[in-house]
């Protein structure tokens, strides 16, 4: 799947917006963490952007971390995988 | 750093008469009562605002990730200790405008609370974990606690408070303990541990007289309580199953118990993973009530008086805010402040009402027996609101 032609069709403002507010929450605004752990470049370097696409969507059984499949599309997950893989979070 | 000019200048238009009138008269007397700060999670800033005039006095920048932000403040009200999301701890001077003392001194925090005394300032980190204490004064380090436990090593803590007798409480995230660390002056301090109190307790607090901690459970059902005047110590389990056989639903913020709905005697707890607010007999310690809400509740804050509870919601429902008659258990009003409301504060009696409504960069004050709509503030991505008076609550 290429990222970059996908979040060309998503709201990126509206999810980069999503990414540091409300995945901000608990990973921190700056995604050095905080109840949940830190998702920067670095900390996500051996994770490939579809398992982070897939644990946006179905979340992480018996830990806080909850699937966001309910609120948004397989698409805009990708995107927000994207944006953390390749450190465009600001 | 920041000095006094830059604070004015990064607010001009929004510096009233009478902090202007500061400047140019050094000698102008005024309390502090009134005042109270706002937390601009985005972009590391706080507002120092007044709560008579409901006004912003100036902005203070420079204070790191306030994500999750809170703050205690001084005894006399003067000063307000911020707890940054980045393990920065800033003193400001809500007098002078100013940062007062500034450390980074951990990695990763969550909150923080402030000594009995006045003298001792507690702050609870996930990254190393465990909880540091400085001096008041200097932001010095006086004392590092590690959260080292046979059932995780460096446990993240939560949930921590001062209780009377110079004494703060807090619970280990990942250990599933409660610990009360008491720092009498001139003698030893001493450490007492409640282990295996269930799986993954994620926020706590404790009543305005200090008496009773609760902490929540992610990992499972339940909510744990510790009488704080009983000894021994010990953690009991309340509300066990509230949830059993129910799918839970999916937490797209994590409830917080600062700020509960503690009335004279109930307490309206959020539920986790439910649209209902649980309502626990605080004499029985037995459930006594659920409230059918709006979302899953974030925040539930009784007004002073206790005679209604406010409720705010986790994404996507949080556009809205619920009020519920603490007798009747009913929801007898239903506000629309916009989206994503974050936190909300009451006036030290409670006559009006601060919610921080963070994607529309507004604060919006309203009157709490009306609900009319007294004024709006712009504020930059508006979180934590925190008034001076916490200065004279305990857990606070």
């Amino acid at each position: 799947m290429a990222g970059a032609a996908l979040s060309a069709e998503v709201d990126r403002a509206r999810l980069k917006n999503l990414l540091i507010q409300d995945c901000g929450s608990c990973h921190g605004l700056t995604m050095n963490g905080g109840l949940g752990r830190p998702l920067t470049q670095d900390a996500l370097k051996d994770f490939p952007v579809e398992t982070v696409r897939d644990i946006i969507l179905d979340g992480l059984p018996g830990t806080p971390m909850p699937p966001w499949r309910p609120l948004m599309s397989e698409q805009e997950a990708a995107a927000i995988a994207h944006m953390l893989k390749s450190g465009d979070t600001r | 750093m920041i000095n006094r000019r830059r604070f004015l200048a990064a607010a001009p238009i929004l510096a009233t008469p009478a902090f202007a009138a500061a400047e140019t008269a050094p000698s102008r007397l005024r309390g502090t009562g009134d005042l109270g700060v706002i937390i601009e999670r985005a972009s590391g800033s706080v507002l120092i605002v007044e709560t008579t005039g409901r006004t912003i006095l100036g902005r203070i920048e420079g204070l790191g990730d306030l994500s999750h932000a809170s703050i205690s403040f001084s005894r006399d009200e003067r000063f307000a200790y911020v707890f940054g999301r980045d393990g920065g701890l800033t003193k400001l001077d809500l007098i002078e405008g100013r940062i007062a003392a500034r450390t980074i001194q951990a990695g990763n925090a969550i909150g923080g609370a402030i000594s009995d005394d006045g003298t001792l300032i507690a702050v609870s980190n996930y990254d190393p974990g465990g909880v540091r204490i400085f001096d008041a004064g200097t932001l010095a380090l006086v004392a590092d606690v590690p959260a080292h436990s046979p059932a995780a090593p460096k446990s993240k803590t939560v949930g921590i408070v001062d209780v009377p007798g110079r004494a703060f409480v807090f619970t280990l995230y990942d250990a599933g303990e409660i610990w009360k660390l008491e720092l009498p002056a001139g003698a030893e301090p001493k450490l007492t541990k409640l282990t295996g109190i269930g799986k993954l307790p994620y926020d706590a607090n404790v009543t305005g007289d200090g008496r009773h901690y609760f902490a929540g459970l992610f990992g499972e059902d339940g909510v744990v309580h510790v009488d704080l005047w009983a000894e021994p110590l010990k953690a009991e389990r309340v509300l066990p199953g509230y949830g059993k056989g129910e799918a839970p639903l999916p937490v797209y913020k994590m409830p917080h118990y600062e700020g509960w709905g503690a009335t004279q005697n109930r307490l309206f707890l959020p539920a986790i993973g439910r649209d209902e607010l649980l309502v626990i007999g605080l004499d029985t310690l037995k459930e006594i009530g659920r409230i059918k809400t709006h979302g899953q509740p974030v925040f539930a804050v009784a007004r002073p008086d206790g005679r209604h509870v406010w409720v705010n919601y986790a994404h996507p429902k949080n556009d809205v805010v619920e009020v519920v008659d603490s007798q009747s258990l009913d929801v007898v009003k239903t506000l629309k402040p916009g989206p994503a409301v974050l936190h909300l504060e009451f006036t030290p009696r409670g006559h009006e009402v601060w919610v921080s409504v963070r994607d529309s960069d507004t604060v919006i004050i309203y009157d709490t027996r009306t609900f009319a709509e007294m004024a709006r503030l712009p504020a930059q991505k508006p979180s934590g609101i925190f008034f001076a008076a916490r200065a004279h609550m305990i857990g606070k």
